[in-house]
């Protein structure tokens, strides 16, 4: 009997339900984005749940120790305002974790009631609660608007706000606001930059924090992330690449406007084109030459795929996650020669229906894809019920489907519960394209070896 | 093993040093040293606010609400109310397993929400949860649906009681919503005694039907994380019990209806499940006692009260044979690992029974407790509930609906005369009883109460601990520091860790866990202390 038995291929036109979501809410996001700042201390400016919920999802997905402060709202402060657990809150965090920064977000409960923590953080700083030298960065985070992904690009705005500044003098360098992934990626985007020689600020970096190494102590801020000093540079950048649309356009466009350092948002560079386009900017905006190095990890790309080509054909692909994520999935899916033919994302976007649109006019298949609050994995579930596929790629909340559909899943996004190796290995870069159509091609081979007759069961490639 | 320092007080000061002045008064009232067995317990200070900033294990009352108490029942479509968040995180993630059957209905793989947007915050979400309700019976056809309101619902003020009532009579299916904002109470006790409440007031006692057996009870309290309600249920079914309905592991909306055809309540965590155990009394005549099925030792005597009861011989003799076999099957598992785990030390400092209960599977593996405290307790879960009539109730309790329950006019039955009721109790089997984490504990164990991140590093650089026992926050920080954590809430990928089977599985784990030879590897050979060595190879 099927886990998700009460799951039918009879689609019903849903308003107000929301089953099964392939998103979730603000605060997780922005609690992800701070501890990409070295020293920061992540605070939730609502009730114990919220925070508890973030640190929890956040703790499994990465299995590594992630702490953050809470307002503690009961009823009075719901009534009354929270200002006065903010503060005591900022005071308590201040004399017992000594962080360089306390990065305060909102929840649906204080967005609700109103309170304003820019008022909030200045009294504060009024009262004397904040140390000489010592800072706190905000960001409006209500979960009833956006996901997590529009948290993340809002802790990333309110982080750049707090530090940002122009001394007139350029330094030179190129700012890299890596979207919503892997601290493994972060490194990888970075890796390519340093081969290139070129000298970046990536904010946030969570490299070496939520992935960091087991010593025997316990650091609650360890020597990792981008530093205040460093972020306060980004004004006098050459300029800023922001990397995914949904969770990187809101910080490129500020440090443009502000600072008139000239922004590019692009997509995520996963895959062979995406990546491409990274490193062919990062080129043009440098004026370095791409490394024979960097050459040779894309050959090896474009051997692996030449080589394994048949494997992928005609393959059909399903998928849940994050819009800056799937785009760029099914962009490479496509570049295999794989059929992306159900595509859903709870973060919604005109771009993505555009882009989507763009990207499957070649295709040769009746594609559906969905986002928003009705895209969720009820419904891509039930498209796969009605014409299934041959590949799942989501987080760990589809090996239901997996498993009742008896279909390969390829585990990708947040949260990934019950597997490791994401907080490693990148899925960016040409590096990480490989590492992925491994991922695809062990999913794919797998199951042919499972299924074949013995007559068939084949010992090469 | 090195020598432990053991003054509580000198320990306690340390803890509390640093903290701002206000801090370091309100948290030194819950701290103490445990007691010897006998001696008069001292107050503990617990179920108050935590503090705002200090890093907590607790969650809200909506997590208590749904995620604990109603999320394991298997057939009721639990419906979030609020944005998306909420409903996202209480999804599969306690591990409450269940066995739907080929035919049996199961919604706990399902996360289902309302979503709400800006749009339904600043005009309403009644109607947003009205449709709701209408496309989850349109979709799935549950017998029931549950509603869980989160925090900006209850300030914007949405009516889910009516909506729910309603709906119920449009579509004719059980239809009850619990207020759980997140903000109520100070911790995820209030959503348990929300959900309690709703329960009482909306399904048990709502179906009469005559039940078979002849020695039926309830499970009051019990989750199944991990499969521990099937290994209790394993136990009771060889013994000869008829389990009529588990409060909330493995549950159906069914078994709720008739759990007033129960002739005995048992109540495993008494902190979520108390006031069920308390109303069913008054109101259906069913008296109860607090079991505890962690451990053994624990598990036989539970066993053994619960026969007693019943006061029929060929149920207690049937018992005893199965203690007798089951324990035998322990007692090797027990006898091979002794020797690993003896003398060995650990700390729990998790949820609201939890932290008692499982300090019998470590005794039983000869390790000794040097602390323990609970989440969200109450101060009778500490120190026994002979302390119930002097508990103060505060602001934030009084925020939770405190249920007015009389004997049912049709339904109520004594189960026992009261002359009965006062002989069994002569014979140990203390009805209404529970005596609490804190008594017997020995006067070098700490008690701590809603322990901070502050605190639990503090503690784990002072002992040393072989274990740690918390949650999934706290699991990779004491980890990082080299002693391992195992989880009480989901068990990590554990379990079951209930009756004989699980104190078998518990046996391996822990041995695994503090025997392991990962700790060791911490170093490099090259980062290892003392003088630097240089030698020849002399042939």
């Amino acid at each position: 009997m099927a886990l998700l038995r009460h799951t039918t291929g009879e689609i019903k036109e849903r308003k107000a339900l929301t089953v099964n979501p392939a998103k979730t809410c603000q605060p997780v996001g922005a609690m992800y984005a701070a501890l990409g700042v070295k020293g920061c201390f992540p605070h939730s400016h609502g009730s114990q749940g919220c925070c508890a919920y973030h640190r929890s999802a956040l703790t499994r997905h990465y299995k590594e120790p992630v702490v953050a402060g809470t307002s503690s709202f009961t009823e009075g402060s719901s009534v009354f305002g929270g200002q006065s657990n903010l503060i005591t809150a900022i005071d308590n965090i201040f004399t017992l974790y000594d962080p360089e920064v306390i990065a305060i977000h909102t929840t649906c409960l204080s967005e609700t009631i109103g309170d304003d923590l820019m008022q909030i953080s200045q009294k504060a700083k009024d009262d004397g609660k904040v140390p000489a030298g010592k800072h706190i960065v905000y960001a409006s985070t209500p979960s009833y608007v956006g996901t997590h992904v529009t948290g993340y690009a809002n802790m990333v705005k309110g982080i750049l706000k707090g530090f940002v500044t122009k001394t007139g003098t350029p330094n030179g360098k190129i700012n890299i606001i890596p979207g919503f992934c892997e601290p493994s990626d972060m490194a990888e985007m970075r890796r390519l930059a340093d081969m290139m020689g070129i000298d970046i600020t990536m904010v946030p970096d969570t490299n070496g924090v939520l992935n960091g190494p087991m010593t025997g102590h316990y650091e609650m801020y360890p020597n990792a992330g981008a530093t205040p000093a460093e972020i306060a540079g980004m004004g006098d950048a050459k300029a800023t690449i922001g990397l995914g649309r949904w969770a990187t356009a809101d910080g490129v466009n500020f440090l443009d406007a502000e600072f008139k350092v000239p922004g590019h948002v692009m997509g995520l560079p996963i895959g062979l084109k995406a990546t491409d386009r990274y490193v062919d900017l990062l080129r043009k905006l440098s004026g370095k030459t791409v490394p024979d190095s960097i050459n040779f990890e894309r050959g090896q790309v474009v051997d692996l795929l030449s080589d394994y080509s048949q494997y992928f054909y005609g393959k059909k692909v399903a998928m849940a996650g994050d819009p800056d994520q799937v785009l760029a999935l099914v962009e490479f899916c496509i570049t295999l020669g794989m059929i992306p033919a159900y595509t859903v994302t709870g973060t919604a976007g005109k771009y993505f229906d555009e882009r989507m649109t763009e990207l499957l006019k070649d295709v040769p298949y009746d594609c559906k894809f969905k986002c928003g609050g009705e895209a969720d994995m009820y419904l891509l579930h039930q498209w796969i019920k009605n014409d299934p596929v041959d590949l799942l790629i989501g987080n760990t909340y589809l090996k239901y489907v997996a498993r009742d559909e008896d279909i390969p899943l390829v585990r990708h996004g947040f949260p990934i519960l019950d597997r490791v190796g994401h907080q490693y290995f990148p899925s960016v870069g040409y590096s990480g394209a490989m590492r992925l159509m491994e991922k695809f091609l062990e999913a794919l081979l797998d199951r042919l070896d499972r299924d074949a007759p013995e007559t068939r069961f084949e010992l090469q490639l | 093993m090195s020598t432990k320092p053991t003054n509580v007080e000198e320990i306690k000061k340390e803890l509390i040093a640093k903290m701002p002045t206000k801090v370091a008064r309100k948290r030194a009232k819950s701290i103490l040293p445990g007691t010897e067995v006998g001696e008069p317990i001292p107050e503990i200070q617990s179920n108050v606010r935590t503090i705002p900033g200090i890093i907590t294990q607790r969650g809200c009352t909506y997590a208590g609400c749904k995620g604990v108490v109603l999320g394991p029942s298997r057939d009721i479509v639990n419906l979030t109310h609020g944005p998306i968040g909420c409903g996202f995180y209480s999804w599969l993630t306690r591990r409450n397993q269940t066995d739907a059957g080929p035919d049996g209905e199961n919604f706990i793989p399902y996360a289902f929400s309302t979503d709400m947007t800006e749009h339904d915050i600043v005009f309403g979400g009644e109607k947003k949860l009205r449709a709701a309700i209408q496309e989850a019976y349109d979709n799935f056809h549950p017998k029931a649906i549950s509603i869980f309101s989160t925090c900006p619902v209850g300030l914007i003020g949405d009516d889910i009681h009516a909506v729910a009532r309603t709906m119920q009579e449009e579509l004719g299916i059980t239809i009850f919503a619990n207020s759980c904002e997140g903000y109520k109470g100070v911790s995820q006790s209030a959503g348990h005694h929300i959900a309690n409440n709703q329960i009482m007031k909306h399904v048990i006692g709502t179906k009469d039907v005559e039940v078979e057996g002849k020695f039926k009870v309830n499970m009051l309290g019990e989750y199944n994380i991990g499969g521990d309600a099937f290994e209790i249920e394993r136990i009771l079914e060889k013994c000869g019990f008829t389990l009529v309905a588990t409060f909330s592991g493995n549950s159906t909306v069914e078994d709720f209806r008739i759990a007033h055809a129960a002739d005995l309540n048992t109540v495993m965590c008494h902190r979520s499940l108390n006031y069920v155990a308390e109303m069913m009394e008054t109101k259906y005549g069913i008296p109860w006692i607090k079991v505890n099925f962690i451990g053994a030792e624990a598990s036989a005597k539970s066993l053994r009260r619960m026969a007693a009861y019943f006061e029929d011989q060929e149920l207690i003799d049937r018992t005893e044979a199965v203690i007798a076999e089951e324990l035998e099957k322990v007692k090797t598992v027990v006898d091979e690992i002794k020797p690993r785990t003896d003398g060995k030390t650990a700390m729990l400092f998790v949820g609201g029974s939890r932290a008692h209960h499982y300090q019998e599977l470590f005794k039983e593996l000869g390790m000794k407790i040097l602390g323990a405290g609970y989440e969200f307790a109450h101060r009778d879960d500490y120190e026994g509930r002979h302390v119930l009539p002097t508990i103060k109730i505060d602001a934030d309790s009084r925020n939770i609906e405190e249920l007015e329950i009389h004997p049912d006019p049709e339904r109520f039955k004594p189960r026992k005369t009261e002359a009965e009721l006062a002989k069994l109790n002569e014979q140990g089997l203390d009805f209404k009883g529970y005596e609490g984490m804190i008594g017997g504990m020995g006067k070098d164990a700490m008690v701590i109460d809603d322990i901070n991140h502050y605190e639990t590093e503090k503690l784990l650089e002072i002992y040393k601990p072989d274990i740690f026992c918390a949650g999934i926050k706290e699991k990779y920080i004491v980890q990082k520091m080299g002693i391992p954590l195992k989880q009480l809430h989901n068990y990590d990928m554990g379990g079951p860790y209930a009756g004989f089977n699980g104190a078998i599985n518990w046996y391996r784990d822990i041995d695994r866990m503090v025997n392991t030879k990962v700790w060791n590897l911490i170093k490099a050979p090259w980062q290892a202390d003392g003088p630097e060595l240089e030698a020849t190879y002399v042939a």
